[in-house]
């Protein structure tokens, strides 16, 4: 039933990871692991699910951003002037969203407030008669902020299967993994259902497998995908190193990185 | 003033099917249960959940919805706060956050209840206007301009119930512009929300004394009428600001600041609330009263002007 071309999203993948970290050389601080973990996730939304002009985009999960960022710019709707002047007083691109930017519908950065403008946003849909449907992208550390659990009750309440949910579930935040600061909030995808969601599990890196879970829906209430991912994915030294949620690479680490990007696949 | 809003935005909401309420567990007074067995689904109760009820009211006015966040004020602005300034004011959303109660309206319920500091924290947001009626008349022009402006995000502090009218002899209610709803020639009190009848008070039982005193309600806070005040300040040689908010952040520090940027030599009083939380109950007039806030306390400091 699927028609996802899964080796071409592996090359479009390959080409944003090049395209993020080319960039990274032009800035001190880009939020590369980050990117890089919900970037399968991401594509699929954008390359597999989205319908044009109808479907909408919340990326929560506000500083992972630059995936968002380079897959706007490969559908033209992002300037590729603007992804040079990214953090530049120059440009309009900063480290997190901002609403009215090309592409971007809601600004984001501080945590646990994408879904809730996403719920918003499917409820207004449904409202207006509208068929659309709104897709949002949530960190695991997100699932930390009890805002983010007001907004699963809530979209459950309202039977919003207009709204989809898919979760980068790369378990790091600040300080430590999120299995040691919230080991008792595994399996995840349980607690969603608990709330009364429709849930699917995946490799997050698994751009196939993503689109699988999230086509095979049953539909009546919202959908959360809960994809374990990698932070840093792609890049052998910048997988599970917290440093990178952050830093850019130097010319060394430039080089090395891009030396050894291969396709990801599961 | 709390049925005069259900029924103004029930009005307005019945030719205008973009706006919807959204409510955190307040039971709908009024109007506002005849709107909610009208248009089920334009009034959502999120429950006992404030952060999604401002997160849900910016993703419905990004799609083209006008909705009015609802409820106690302490509740629909301090708990919510960094929601109402990322996702209202930061992305700048017609949404109305209406705080019910606003100062110590809720006198008996403790200071959990008490919405003292919201005109500070409020006027402090980029974006955000803040509007606070005096009378169930001001309510209903003020609930009518926002139920059809389309900029940006409102904070509309309201009373509780059962206020009377003290503006039929005053000009219309106009945004952003600074009502004399009471002339004078001696004194002048300024002030907003429901506490302005205490200015009223104070001002008959001066001119029972001789002193003519005017009553202006600044009902929009922000943006803050400042050549209007100034025009006032200068026609008035004493005046008395009096609010139901802590003592800065609010009109009694800006009064003072027109008139140093004006120039004018007018004597300013500022009467307010305790800068504490007070560990009182009582009527919402006793209460005020422990704050030091009574007609005869303003109609005092206007006399030692």
């Amino acid at each position: 039933m699927s028609t996802f071309d899964a080796s071409a999203a592996r090359r479009r993948c390959l080409k944003y990871r090049r395209r993020i970290l080319d960039v990274s050389q032009r800035v001190g601080a880009l939020h590369i692991a980050p990117a890089f973990s919900c970037l399968e996730m991401t594509d699929v939304i954008y390359h597999g699910l989205m319908r044009n002009r109808r479907d909408l985009f919340v990326m929560s999960k506000g500083h992972g951003c630059m995936s968002q960022y380079v897959i706007l710019e490969d559908l033209g709707i992002m300037p590729t002037d603007e992804i040079e002047r990214y953090c530049s007083s120059a440009g309009i691109l900063g480290a997190h969203p901002d609403r009215g930017n090309p592409g971007i519908e809601a600004s984001t950065g501080s945590l646990g407030h994408g879904l809730g403008i996403g719920v918003g946003m499917a409820y207004a849909e449904k409202l207006k008669g509208e068929d659309s449907r709104v897709y949002v992208v949530l960190s695991d550390g997100e699932l930390q902020e009890g805002s983010t659990w007001e907004a699963v009750m809530t979209a459950a309440n309202h039977g919003l299967d207009n709204l989809l949910l898919f979760v980068d579930m790369n378990d790091f935040s600040g300080l430590e993994r999120m299995s040691e600061a919230h080991p008792a909030v595994y399996p995840v995808a349980e607690k969603f259902r608990a709330f009364g969601w429709e849930t699917g599990e995946a490799n997050g890196h698994d751009a196939a497998a993503v689109h699988a879970a999230a086509s095979a829906r049953q539909g009546g209430k919202p959908f959360v995908l809960v994809g374990k991912t990698v932070k840093g994915r792609g890049v052998s030294f910048m997988e599970h190193v917290p440093i990178w949620h952050y830093r850019s690479p130097n010319k060394e680490e430039y080089a090395t990185a891009v030396r050894e990007l291969v396709e990801v696949s599961a | 003033v709390r049925n005069t809003f259900a029924r103004t935005f029930y009005e307005a909401a019945r030719t205008d099917s973009r706006l919807c309420v959204v409510v955190a567990d307040i039971s709908p007074a009024g109007s506002m249960e005849q709107f909610r067995k009208e248009y089920p689904k334009r009034f959502v109760n999120t429950g006992v959940a404030e952060q999604i009820m401002i997160g849900m009211c910016a993703g419905m006015a990004m799609r083209g919805l006008r909705p009015f966040a609802y409820t106690i004020a302490t509740f629909a602005l301090f708990r919510p706060y960094e929601f109402i300034r990322d996702d209202l004011c930061y992305q700048d959303l017609p949404v109305t956050v209406v705080g019910v109660g606003g100062g110590v309206t809720y006198s008996t319920l403790g200071g959990t209840h008490h919405a003292m500091e919201d005109v500070a924290i409020a006027s402090a947001l980029p974006n955000m206007r803040v509007i606070a009626p005096c009378d169930p008349e001001e309510t209903r022009a003020a609930t009518q301009w926002c139920t059809t402006q389309e900029e940006g995000p409102v904070y509309l502090r309201l009373g509780k119930a059962g206020e009377p009218v003290i503006t039929d002899k005053a000009p219309p209610f106009e945004y952003g512009k600074v009502r004399l709803i009471r002339d004078g020639r001696d004194a002048l009190i300024l002030g907003y929300g429901p506490i302005l009848k205490m200015g009223i008070d104070a001002a008959l039982s001066l001119e029972a004394r001789g002193l003519s005193v005017g009553v202006a309600s600044v009902h929009t806070l922000k943006p803050l009428d400042r050549e209007g005040i100034a025009n006032l300040l200068a026609r008035f040689p004493r005046i008395a600001v009096v609010e139901e908010m802590v003592p800065s952040g609010g009109l009694g520090d800006a009064v003072k600041a027109i008139a140093w940027d004006n120039g004018l030599a007018c004597k300013i009083r500022c009467l307010s609330l305790k800068h504490e939380f007070v560990h009182s109950y009582g009527s919402h007039g006793e209460l005020l009263a422990v704050h030091g806030l009574d007609p005869r306390a303003i109609a005092r400091a206007l006399e030692s002007a």
